[in-house]
């Protein structure tokens, strides 16, 4: 009886598995249903993954519109054998790093994207105003970086392959990001 | 910058930047607004055709007039 669960499991993991390269290699040929599959199987991760990166529930929605408009004019160049995801979260996070460089530093970053029950009440208000707008004025390969690997905790692996560039030189802009915020925060008379 | 300086620093940031939740969601549905998009940029091809078929002509007509300066005068009576 297990055996016979085993095989039939089997058998519809194979027939997704099939179903999901015919709707990659369609959307490789341009298909626009195909397209829609594809966007409605992945809009929430990527737009998660653009939260991530830009902390607004707005322009992440229009990111993820962004990203998906630039994922259906590269169709031509996507290979199916490579896999959507990761395809999808450098294209993601190119767009990303389009829209940190046209905005200048505001911030106020807005509070209300995190987990629950993570910061440290000790810490004051304006001590943590302070490090979120000197956070903001880094340069944006910077912020990335270190947006995703200290604040996301994201294996320097994933981050290196979102950002096309390698794992040592992940740790460098996360190094340089660090020691720019401390510059930054010890200017503004915090000494971290 | 040391490693136990890197930890404050990483910590102090994690603080005042909590990681984002992981279920977040758009609030709506993009496909409409992805429609919206692709339909806008082409409209927005077929706009430019016309001033792309206008630089094409000029360019004929500069290229007839440089070959043929002749036919100026005869280029100009026509338009």
């Amino acid at each position: 009886m297990n055996r016979e669960n085993d095989r039939k499991a089997q058998e519809r993991e194979g027939r997704m598995q099939n179903e999901s390269s015919n709707v990659l290699n369609d959307f490789q040929h341009g298909d626009l249903a195909a397209f829609e599959t594809i966007f409605r199987l992945h809009q929430r991760a990527v737009y998660g993954w653009l939260l991530r990166i830009v902390r607004n529930h707005a322009a992440a929605e229009d990111l993820t519109v962004e990203t998906f408009w630039r994922i259906h004019n590269a169709h031509a160049c996507f290979d199916p054998s490579q896999g959507f995801e990761g395809w999808a979260r450098r294209i993601a996070t190119h767009a990303a790093l389009d829209w940190l460089r046209t905005r200048r530093a505001e911030c106020e970053l807005p509070a209300d994207l995190s987990a629950p029950a993570t910061t440290d009440p000790a810490i004051a208000a304006e001590i943590r105003s302070k490090v979120a707008l000197a956070f903001s004025r880094l340069p944006p390969k910077l912020r990335i970086a270190a947006t995703l690997a200290v604040i996301e905790e994201l294996p320097g692996k994933e981050v290196a392959e979102a950002l096309g560039v390698s794992v040592a030189a992940v740790k460098v802009r996360v190094f340089r990001a660090l020691r720019l915020l401390r510059k930054d925060l010890e200017r503004q008379g915090i000494t971290p | 910058m040391n490693e136990q300086d890197q930890d404050r620093m990483k910590k102090l940031l994690q603080q005042a930047l909590p990681p984002v939740a992981e279920d977040a969601e758009p609030t709506r549905d993009l496909w409409p607004a992805m429609l919206r998009r692709m339909d806008r940029k082409q409209v927005a091809k077929t706009q430019l055709l016309p001033v792309w078929f206008d630089w094409a002509l000029l360019a004929a007509l500069v290229g007839v007039a440089a070959a043929f300066p002749a036919s100026v005068p005869v280029l100009l009576y026509y338009l």
